[in-house]
């Protein structure tokens, strides 16, 4: 008896002491992170959490965020998505209806953005994704907004950069087919490529399902079809396992690959294997000036190691919410409103200088950007090799 | 004709793997008429016993604390991975499977459904979300045979297959230990009555099975060195399926099998677009398994199945 009583009590203390707290959310911002923490990609949720959490330290130093003349704190909802579409569209159901969210950073992935990204058109909530380059991300959906460029253009870029640099005609693709990402840059790239040289001059083009191991009779093939290049644009875990195999295999051409290789931990996994190659990607942090490496340098420091892809952007996108929501000139504390005072401000957004390159937007929300062409150093480095602007 | 042969290779390493790790859901089903689930995620916990113990000894290796030569660091891994995940695996029927023994068979299946999500969220409790490179402990050379490549790794995870496929068809066949297999296997119900111990030789059984896979876990580290916590999932029911093909209890049709379902896998994808690659081979499966229901070597009547 006595114990239920005590219970009882405790349950209505501690009423008391959630229900102020709940009243007084009105001058807390909430941010929803929805990456993938766990699954087949964490060292991009690492990333992900690690540039935003060096971000709120900045609002938090300078007491808070600023909008209309009154500060806010600012919370940050980190959810994992564990790297697949489903959860990645329960995580942001749950930050939105749940954490009541203003605006959301993520999904990293196409995979995951692309369902994602309906969830939150659908619940008009903004949510802008600093790395999913697929165009079906924010085709037609008003709310979603990314901070990368977009495949239709790293596709061709990547064809004309083999062909310019290599005077290849015959190329090669392997790719993972369930994965949105690496199906849809695949096809943009065979698209330019039979565009340069002519039908039938992407001589192989193999697929593979997410989580296979094993490439040995794609590869084989591949090798059989007397390509000149090897285009494989898939995550930097399956990179170190693609490349192995294929030197292994007798495989001695270039392997190119494009901004999904752009992890801290591809040369980690790869080793000497991938030195020397290609990849497309959104920075280069070897040889950065600026602000982008003040953002490197601070994140060495803090984590140690050079920060890729995805912090940066990230990091970027934070800053375009940061501004936006700035631009709102107040938080009335009407989700609803404050929600599309949010995704106005996003779209009004014209021009952007991040530390990833200066961003234009589109009447889609889609940013005009350069791609960074890098290669692998023989020290394992992420070396600038050329710059492509649109 | 070098294509020909070139695929032959890889499907030879390809189904090493599955042969290895079916002759343990083989012998677990075989002898205790269970299916043993969390098996593909053993084979995921001794690729990861195999890393921590392959990278200590190199750690001690550099140090100077021991001098081996890489070769023999690779041997040890392979015998003190296989003895340890052995302990796991026996660990697993003492807490998931003895207390079911007489429960319906379908609970104890679901046992090891969840015995084997406890081993993957397990590790990643442990070891976190990244991936692990398995250590380099054998300088991959590649030798070219007329236009063949093979690679000193594919002999080496090849021939230790065989030989501990061929190992255990002794100690099945010659032992003390193995007859006592082979008859629980013949009659569950009435081989424990003569005095045989049927607590030691299911714990055996899975020591066994466990150690096999443990094996196979280390040569995946040596083929394919990135490590995943779900690697054993896919694995698991693929090697589930050269077990069935293979016929229940049979040493030599979970081999075999094992390497069919490798070839089947490769020969496909050499043929039809990789794309259709899953979907043609595990056509042609369910296409044998309409034809011969109890596999390649299983016994043609199922009185005593107790599914």
């Amino acid at each position: 008896m006595n114990k239920r009583l005590t219970i009882v009590l405790l349950l209505i203390l501690s009423t008391w002491v959630i229900a102020p707290a709940a009243l007084c959310g009105k001058d807390t911002i909430k941010i929803g992170i929805n990456a993938p923490m766990t699954g087949d990609i964490p060292k991009v949720g690492e990333g992900t959490k690690f540039a935003a959490r060096m971000w709120l330290s900045d609002i938090k130093a300078a007491g808070g965020l600023k909008v209309g003349g009154k500060l806010y704190q600012v919370e940050l909802v980190i959810e994992d998505n564990e790297s697949k579409a489903e959860s990645a569209v329960k995580v942001n159901i749950k930050m939105i209806t749940e954490d009541e969210v203003l605006v959301i950073v993520g999904p990293q992935a196409s995979k995951q953005a692309v369902p994602a990204g309906d969830v939150a058109n659908n619940y008009r909530t903004a949510m802008i994704t600093p790395w999913s380059t697929n165009p079906d991300t924010t085709k037609d959906r008003p709310y979603v907004f990314r901070g990368c460029f977009l495949d239709p253009f790293q596709g061709p870029v990547l064809a004309n950069f083999i062909t310019e640099e290599f005077r290849f005609k015959k190329a090669a693709v392997l790719y993972d087919v369930a994965s949105d990402y690496p199906k849809g840059l695949a096809e943009f790239f065979k698209k330019a490529w039979e565009g340069l040289h002519g039908k039938g001059s992407v001589v192989a083009f193999e697929s593979f399902t997410t989580k296979d191991p094993d490439f040995s009779s794609q590869l084989t093939k591949i090798k059989r079809s007397g390509a000149e290049v090897l285009f494989t644009p898939q995550y930097y875990n399956e990179v170190a396992l693609i490349v192995q195999q294929a030197h292994e295999l007798g495989w001695n051409k270039p392997i190119v690959g494009s901004d999904s290789w752009g992890s801290a931990e591809t040369v980690q996994l790869c080793g000497k294997e991938c030195f020397g190659l290609f990849f497309s990607a959104h920075y280069a942090a070897a040889g950065a000036t600026g602000a982008t490496k003040a953002f490197i340098d601070r994140y060495k420091k803090e984590h140690g190691y050079v920060p890729d892809d995805v912090a940066a952007l990230t990091w970027d996108s934070l800053l375009i919410v940061q501004e936006a929501i700035q631009a709102c000139g107040a938080i009335t504390g009407n989700l609803d409103k404050d929600r599309r005072c949010v995704r106005d401000a996003l779209a009004r957004i014209k021009k952007f200088d991040g530390i990833t390159g200066q961003m234009t937007f589109t009447e889609d929300g889609d940013p005009i950007k350069c791609v960074v062409i890098v290669k692998i150093s023989d020290k394992g480095e992420y070396e600038f090799y050329k710059s492509v602007c649109p | 004709m070098v294509f020909f042969f070139q695929n032959l290779v890889n499907a030879l390493q390809w189904g090493s793997f599955y042969a290895l790790i079916a002759l343990g859901y083989s012998m677990v089903y075989g002898i205790l008429m269970l299916f043993n689930f969390a098996h593909g995620d053993i084979f995921m916990v001794g690729a990861y016993i195999g890393f921590g113990v392959a990278t200590g000894l190199v750690a001690l290796a550099s140090m100077g604390a021991l001098a081996l030569p890489t070769w023999l660091i690779l041997v040890l891994t392979i015998i003190i991975t296989m003895f340890l995940t052995s302990l796991v695996g026996m660990m697993v029927e003492r807490v998931a499977y003895r207390p079911l023994r007489e429960a319906p068979r379908a609970s104890a299946a679901i046992t090891g459904l969840m015995v084997g999500i406890i081993l993957e969220t397990g590790n990643l409790a442990l070891l976190g979300a990244r991936r692990v490179r398995f250590p380099t402990l054998i300088e991959s050379t590649t030798y070219d045979i007329g236009g063949v490549f093979v690679t000193n790794k594919k002999i080496m995870i090849v021939v230790v297959s065989l030989l501990l496929m061929l190992a255990l068809d002794q100690f099945v066949r010659r032992t003390k230990w193995g007859m006592a297999m082979r008859a629980m296997a013949f009659d569950y119900a009435i081989v424990p009555l003569m005095g045989v111990p049927i607590n030691t030789i299911a714990a055996l059984t899975f020591a066994v099975g466990s150690g096999l896979a443990a094996a196979a876990g280390i040569l995946f580290g040596v083929a394919y060195p990135v490590l995943d916590p779900y690697m054993g999932i896919v694995f698991g029911w693929k090697a589930f399926v050269a077990a069935i093909l293979g016929g229940r209890g049979s040493i030599l049709g979970a081999t075999l099998a094992g390497f069919l379902l490798g070839f089947i896998e490769i020969f496909v994808a050499m043929i039809f677009p990789s794309t259709l690659r899953d979907l043609i081979a595990y056509s042609i499966i369910l296409l044998i398994l309409t034809f011969r229901p109890h596999g390649f070597f299983g016994e043609p009547y199922s009185a005593r199945l107790r599914l």
